[in-house]
């Protein structure tokens, strides 16, 4: 009876033991007789799962986790039918309820397979959207995308397609991709996850891109942070040309796309698209004005498609199954699924990939199992650093930008940080002050000293001195970088100061 | 290999890269440690920069640096999702275990300890980064063994 043995390989199943289990279960399995073979696959984002070992027997695949090396040997020994009687016993994840109340598109192959094999890539879909594009007319690709509804998924949500049609449109011969592959927000890692686990996918996407826009050449931009990442999708491009995916006469068309993965040095603010562009140019991550719009003065002065990760990713699924699928999903003006990581103080923290427009008491309700601590849920902050903390009544909020930003939150990259309530919300308003003043790229004085003064200001609010007169200061100081910060880090971290001030104002007495 | 050819190379490596200042200052500092501050004139030259220039780019770049630091670098992420599961506390353990601060080494040339914002663990925060390796779930009784294997790991070498 031959088996296989899946045991994730990517960086938060690895941080929480994977290796170690892998080790142990390669031990237990030389000493038997019967054929075995263990696949290091990617992570399905059920974190609080991991380390997970799935074992295929005959074609049924099940699951068991979280394990401790101590686990593997008596796992193994179990006969198929004995296994449902283990504790760590799941089942089949897709029956999992965790993942049947999931609906995954752009995570569809997450862990299923060994990353980097280009057959499984293949034998799930793998590079059919490409397929598709290489017969379409550059107009018609952007067309697909443009009705398919798809929004940037890095924060700010603009429309993918008229962000392409603008570089179709700008003249010249020379055009890039590049991919914000940044991920800088707490509480993010799904373009990790997408990277690490499915990185045909990316590269999938950012081919069809170049063929949509014209541009022959493109940039993944990977924070330094995710070297596992790193080492992913540098071997999968190096094999995606080597099987004439990337390169020149990409399968076998007349079409070249040319890939290159660049490492970022530790910087958020290099999140930032021009910031990013200027970096990616050799300077400092210093901010540009706009306009002009990257998408017509961008990087090396070239009409330049700037997208995060989930957005390009998101691009094989709509060319291949078509534009009304997708955004048939969704709701209002926020189509398709959205890719939410649940994080901080949470029992089952992981990625859920839904349609828009639940509300994130219900997700948290049916996929997040409460705090970790245990303790009551008392703050959430949504959409990264600069999101808001929201208090509870306002988690009836439909998972919509829309009706996130109406309620004065934002989604952002999709970043869900829960804290309990034994969180200091005063404290959480200073590190908002102090991770911008650290943060700042330096152009404008409003972020730069005004983050700095926030910060002290903050300091002598916790100290509880001259509280009305520094709780007016900070009130001026979030106005000024609010109206004179050049982009949206200095222009929203007043966001989660102020409404740490307007919801929890106990903190601050 | 000595400094200079090194440098050379990696020089003539990265000379004709679009963008190349950065990659290059990245490979400097992977086979060195850090950038020599005596190699910025080179690499100014080769790459059409002033000096000055290059080392702006350095100073701007939290990863870049122009002194060596400690044989291993332990970051400990300080960010919200880590904070809200019990970060804070490793932020203090790491310090007091090391005794150094964020941004010092230790004293026998060992461990450098950083803060870092974000290792994309936040499914299981905290997390923290020792090298190319991240652990998470951590507490603080987690992070003293870890400590204590960095030194171990040296002995071994
Ligand atoms: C301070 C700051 C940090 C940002 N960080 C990221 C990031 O890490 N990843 C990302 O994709 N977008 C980030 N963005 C948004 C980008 O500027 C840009 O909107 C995005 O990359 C465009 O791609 P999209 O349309 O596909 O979302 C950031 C923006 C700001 C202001
Ligand atoms: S708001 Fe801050 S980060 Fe943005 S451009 Fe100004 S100084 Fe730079
Ligand atoms: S906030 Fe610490 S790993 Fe993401």
């Amino acid at each position: 009876m031959s088996q296989r043995f899946f045991i994730p390989r990517d960086t938060t199943a690895v941080a929480v033991g994977a290796n170690e289990v892998a080790n142990t279960l390669a031990a237990v399995l030389s000493e038997q007789v019967s054929e075995a073979t263990i696949v290091r696959n990617g992570s399905r984002g059920a974190f609080w799962l991991e380390p997970l070992m799935e074992i295929e027997t005959q074609g049924e695949r099940v699951g068991f986790g979280p394990l401790f090396p101590e686990d593997v040997a008596d796992i193994v020994a179990l006969s198929p039918a004995d296994r449902t009687e283990h504790p760590k016993y799941l089942g089949k994840l897709e029956e999992h309820p965790w993942f049947a109340g999931q609906q995954r598109l752009t995570f569809a192959r997450s862990g299923l397979d060994d990353p980097l094999c280009l057959d499984a890539y293949l034998s799930r879909h793998g590079f059919d959207g490409l397929e598709h594009a290489l017969h379409l007319p550059p107009e018609d690709i952007v067309d697909e995308v443009t009705r398919s509804g798809l929004r940037g998924r890095g924060g700010a949500a603009f429309p993918a397609g008229i962000k392409w049609n603008t570089v179709l449109q700008a003249a010249g011969d020379e055009k890039y991709i590049a991919c914000n592959a940044d991920e800088g927000d707490s509480g993010t890692f799904a373009d990790r996850l997408l990277m690490e686990s499915d990185p045909y996918m990316l590269i999938e996407g950012m081919t069809i891109a170049g063929l949509a826009v014209g541009a022959q050449q493109g940039y993944i931009y990977l924070r330094s942070e995710y070297p596992h990442a790193w080492e992913v999708m540098h071997t999968a491009i190096a094999k995606a040309e080597a099987a004439g995916y990337l390169g020149e006469g990409i399968c076998d068309s007349d079409r070249q796309f040319h890939l290159e993965l660049r490492l970022g040095a530790g910087s958020y603010i290099c999140g930032e698209e021009t910031a990013m562009l200027e970096s990616l140019e050799g300077r400092r991550g210093v901010v540009r004005a706009k306009p002009p719009l990257p998408a017509i003065e961008g990087l090396f002065g070239k009409p330049t498609v700037v997208n995060n990760v989930l957005t390009l990713a998101a691009i094989p699924t709509i060319m291949a199954g078509g534009a009304e699928a997708y955004a048939a999903l969704g709701q209002g003006r926020s189509l398709g699924t959205i890719t939410l990581q649940l994080a901080g103080n949470i029992k089952n923290g992981g990625l859920v990939e839904v349609p828009y427009g639940a509300t994130l008491r219900a997700v948290l309700d049916q996929f997040g199992g409460g705090t970790r601590s245990g303790r009551p849920i008392r703050a959430i902050q949504v959409g990264g650093p600069l999101g808001a903390y929201l208090p509870e009544p306002l988690w009836d909020t439909p998972l919509d930008y829309e009706a996130f930003a109406a309620a004065g939150g934002m989604l952002g990259h999709g970043g869900v940080v829960v804290f309990d309530d034994t969180v200091d919300m005063a404290q959480q308003a200073r590190f908002a002050m102090a991770f911008c003043a650290e943060e700042s790229c330096g152009k404008c004085t409003p972020c730069r000293v005004g983050s700095v003064r926030g910060t002290e200001v903050m300091d002598r609010i916790i100290a509880r001195e001259s509280l009305d007169e520094n709780m007016a200061l900070l009130d001026d100081l979030c106005e000024t970088m609010e109206l004179g910060s050049l982009c949206a880090m200095g222009g929203l971290t007043p966001n989660p100061v102020r409404s740490a001030l307007q919801y929890f104002p106990e903190d601050f007495a | 290999m000595d400094t200079e050819r090194l440098l050379a190379q990696l020089l003539c490596q990265y000379e004709n890269t679009p963008g190349g200042l950065l990659p290059l200052l990245h490979a400097v500092q992977e086979d060195l440690g850090y950038v020599p501050p005596e190699s910025i004139p080179a690499i100014a030259e080769v790459m059409n920069l002033s000096a000055a220039e290059v080392h702006g780019v350095i100073s701007f770049y939290h990863d870049l640096k122009t002194s060596p630091v400690g044989r291993h670098t332990l970051q400990v992420c300080a960010a919200e999702s880590c904070q809200a599961a019990g970060g804070r506390a490793l932020e203090h353990a790491a310090q007091e275990q090391l005794g150094i601060g964020f941004g010092e080494t230790t004293d026998d040339g060992s461990v450098t300890l950083e803060k870092v914002y974000c290792l994309g663990n936040c499914a299981c925060s905290p997390s923290v980064r020792i090298d190319n390796e991240t652990y998470a779930r951590l507490d603080a009784t987690g992070l003293t063994a870890l400590i204590a294997n960095i030194g171990q790991g040296e002995g071994a070498s």
